[in-house]
């Protein structure tokens, strides 16, 4: 089936998570990508865990492998003048570029806007930085927990008697990854129209701060009324003016999370089977909160995590397990989707990845190859370039590829 | 020649609470026309607000602390809920920017009738509603195609449009507990429940995807004519943004937990406490040049010679130790002058910002990241800017968050050329228009 992005190709020179990920949904919805790797060790996500077996090796790194689906892979060094050149051939026929080196790498390399603007006047530049391309922090070296600190939420994440928290993984900078294909996309179908390509700017540190993870609400909250958040206390004491359960709490088997809306009250009291009983008729009335929440907890450890989901499933309440990871793989849910999908990879062999973080009727997600050998591509490409197998031999010897 | 991306391309969008609207102001802020379809008869909660007219309790009046009912979630205009609430409401305000408003009653025929006409003039219908909310209104993707053939219809509920817990009520709290990421931003150490607050990537991550997936679909719809639906369940579009601690799972049956402040492979990485109330540094050392020059920082003190140190193997079996140690010397100095002091020597670090030190961040500020905006209800306030720029078709917050029906005129009469009497009937019947909520 035709993809949405069938008809377009990307030069991608992303390392790491950030870029990666921005080129990864390009090319996940069919767009062309051709990556760049530095010869000879390539992207350094290959050189970071999680490894098949737990066995550093370039071509099982699970982090990389997840990164790079769809896409084909070439070697170039591009501070030799023979890489240059051929860097430059490869600009004249793509409608993207996407890097995200230090801000300066670029230019030092020969490859400014500007450059890349007179090769290719249509093309679209979309360069991934921590804090920006211009700016007193442009230089400063970060990484996903700076960028959060920074950026996002960070303050108001955690217990108030603990440190400040970060989120899972890396997710802080995949969502940079995420915005930078928001704006890739606006620009193409821009320079598409326009016949005009542009470069797009994009600075980790205001996609946080912009962000709807909450950071951009209580931004606007501290100008309009100068609330500073707090971290919250644990064990729902958070909930002291008012009966709701809220927050997070233990159950028979792990925990669930719990957020009520007050007109969701009577089917809170309906699930815990006190409909008309007078205590509580008033969820903000807080006389009986003891008594309250000693059938709260006792009905909690008493069921378990799915019980509580299918209780709260039939009675539309938000009340939903902490699920692991196994956990969500095995999900039904899930599964009844086909979310999780198998790729066959020549050296890992048949693994399930994480699948389409979106479902198009007419023009799907599809896994068609999985992330590329170290230059698996380079006669490929280069091929297609008019390089032959000598010259290759050639650019080999010399470092170039 | 259009000056922005996505200028004549219109947005239908029935979209509520977080990740709908983020998706869409994307849109917005790229050019398109998003109108709002609300309905004066219909409140959606924690979109304008909890309730229309909220009573006090849940209007905090307190300005330093945020504790409460909901915390910083609650924020109206100088805590004033005032008469017309659903205008001034932090939540809604920031996201709603450069988008329109119009009011319609999609459960009456004639509603209908209007809604049909607005989605045969426009390019996208974009909702997060929970599935069966836009099946019972008869609004389904065969409906809309009937009246549009080529319409990119996207709907993205919190667990997708199939599938046993489609019509799980979620938020985005719920999300980030089902699709794993909970349990993997905990305190190792310590059970779930100190994982408190009141952050949700899920929302930033969902709204983002679905923007990315409009855009696509337009794309495809320029090259081929087709318009289609798109099936967006939000935990889906998450779990991609963890994928390597998923891959260490499908691999190698791991089961990653919290590393909470730390990073698996490198040594020392945390969050130390800094001179002055609630006020903390990041550091992230990550080689062993990075670690020689946090050393040279703290003016080389003499446990820093220690041999247990001297490696990343050592630093993070002794992570506990130097930890304190490290945390003895960020206590003596200011959030931001610890960063200044490491950037200098190449050590990635930085404050962690509270909103004050946000508005106020010499970064932020240079590159012109708040923008002040005027509002009819609201006043004059900095809001937090765009997200990315672009240097030919720069983007800006071009009007305010729209006013409850602020754009009914509009609408109805400019855009759908509804006759005079028609406008006057449909509104005395409240089928269309208003600016209050009844």
């Amino acid at each position: 089936m035709e993809q949405a992005l069938s008809d377009v190709k990307v030069l991608d020179l992303t390392w790491y998570i950030a870029g990666p990920y921005c080129t990864k949904m390009l090319a996940d919805y069919g767009a062309d990508v051709v990556k760049v790797e530095r010869p000879p060790e390539g992207d350094p996500a290959r050189s970071i865990g999680p490894f098949l077996g737990d066995e550093p090796h370039p071509e099982k790194s699970g982090l990389f492998l997840h990164l790079n689906t769809n896409k084909r892979g070439i070697t170039l060094n591009l501070k030799t003048d023979a890489g240059k050149s051929i860097f430059k051939e490869l600009v004249k026929n793509v409608d993207i570029l996407v890097e995200n080196f230090s801000p300066g790498v670029m230019d030092r390399l020969g490859f400014s806007y500007e450059e890349l603007e007179k090769i290719n006047p249509k093309l679209v530049v979309t360069s991934i930085s921590n804090f920006g391309r211009t700016g007193p922090y442009r230089d400063f070296r970060a990484t996903e927990i700076v960028e959060f600190a920074m950026g996002g939420e960070m303050y108001s994440t955690g217990s108030p008697e603990l440190t400040p928290l970060k989120l899972g993984g890396n997710v802080v900078q995949y969502q940079a990854g995420t915005i930078a294909a928001v704006s890739t996309m606006g620009a193409l179908l821009w320079s598409r129209q326009q016949g005009v390509g542009q470069h797009i700017d994009i600075s980790i540190m205001e996609t946080q701060a912009g962000g709807a993870d909450r950071r951009n609400i209580y931004l606007l909250g501290y100008a309009y009324g100068g609330v500073v958040t707090q971290r919250w206390p644990s064990g729902g004491a958070a909930a002291v003016r008012s009966l709701l359960p809220r927050g997070i709490y233990p159950c028979q088997d792990g925990f669930v999370m719990f957020l009520g809306l007050p007109q969701w009250w009577p089917r809170f009291l309906k699930l815990l089977g006190l409909e008309g009983e007078p205590r509580f008729q008033n969820f903000i009335d807080t006389t009986h909160e003891d008594e309250f929440r000693a059938i709260w907890f006792s009905w909690l450890v008493d069921h378990t995590k799915e019980e509580i989901f299918k209780l709260c499933l039939e009675n539309r309440i938000a009340g939903a397990p902490l699920n692991t990871v196994e956990e969500v793989v095995n999900d039904r849910h899930l599964e009844y989707r086909g979310f999780f999908v198998e790729i066959e990879h020549p050296v890992v062999g048949r693994v399930k990845y994480p699948g389409a973080p979106f479902k198009m009727m007419e023009s799907p997600w599809q896994a068609k190859r999985p992330a590329p050998l170290l230059g698996q591509h380079n006669e490929e490409v280069y091929g297609q370039l008019g390089y032959t197998q000598k010259d290759l031999a050639r650019l080999k010897e010399e470092g170039v590829i | 020649m259009a000056t922005l991306p996505l200028e004549g391309v219109r947005v239908v969008a029935i979209s509520l609470v977080l990740a709908g609207p983020f998706g869409s102001m994307l849109l917005a802020d790229l050019g398109a026309e998003v109108i709002r379809v609300e309905s004066i008869h219909h409140f959606p909660s924690i979109t304008r607000g909890y309730m229309p007219r909220p009573p006090q309790f849940m209007v905090p009046t307190t300005g330093e602390k945020s504790g409460g009912f909901s915390g910083g979630l609650q924020t109206y205009v100088d805590h004033e809920a005032g008469e017309r609430p659903w205008n001034r409401f932090a939540l809604f305000n920031v996201q709603a920017r450069n988008k329109l408003s119009c009011c319609i009653d999609l459960t009456r025929p004639e509603g209908k009738d209007v809604f049909r006409r607005l989605i045969q003039v426009s390019d996208v219908f974009y909702e997060n509603n929970s599935p069966q909310v836009m099946d019972n209104l008869g609004l389904s993707y065969e409906a809309l195609s009937g009246w549009k053939p080529d319409i990119i219809y996207l709907r993205m509920p919190g667990l997708g449009l199939t599938g046993p817990y489609r019509d799980f009520p979620g938020f985005g709290a719920q999300l980030d507990a089902i699709s794993g990421h909970t349990l993997l931003r905990g305190y190792p150490g310590r059970d779930a429940t100190y994982t408190t607050g009141e952050v949700y990537h899920c929302d930033a991550c969902a709204g983002a995807t679905a923007a990315f997936a409009v855009l696509c679909a337009l794309h495809f719809r320029r090259r081929t004519g087709k318009g289609q639906l798109i099936d967006l369940s939000q935990i889906e579009s998450f779990i991609p943004q963890l994928g390597e601690i998923f891959m260490d799972y499908t691999m190698n049956r791991r089961i990653e937990t919290s590393f909470g402040n730390r990073d698996p492979f490198t040594a020392p990485q945390g969050c130390y406490r800094c001179r002055g109330e609630d006020r903390w540094v990041v550091i992230s050392v990550t080689s062993d040049k990075e670690w020689e020059g946090l050393c040279r920082a703290m003016g080389n003190p003499s446990w820093t010679k220690d041999e247990r140190f001297a490696t990343n193997q050592g630093r993070l079996k002794y992570q506990d130790e130097l930890d304190e140690l490290i945390e003895q010397w960020t206590l003596r100095h200011d959030h931001y002058e610890v960063m200044y002091i490491l950037q200098r020597e190449g050590v990635p670090a930085g404050p962690v910002m509270d909103q004050r030190d946000a508005y106020h961040d010499p970064q932020l500020r240079s590159r012109g990241f708040f923008e002040e905006v005027a509002h009819p209800e609201a006043g004059i306030h900095f809001y937090p800017g765009m997200l990315w720029k672009m240097s030919k078709t720069p983007l800006s917050i071009r009007r305010p968050a729209p006013c409850l029906g602020q754009h009914n005129e509009y609408v109805f009469r400019e855009l759908l050329g509804l006759s005079e009497e028609e406008m006057v009937r449909l509104e005395k019947e409240l089928v269309i228009g208003g600016d209050a909520y009844i």
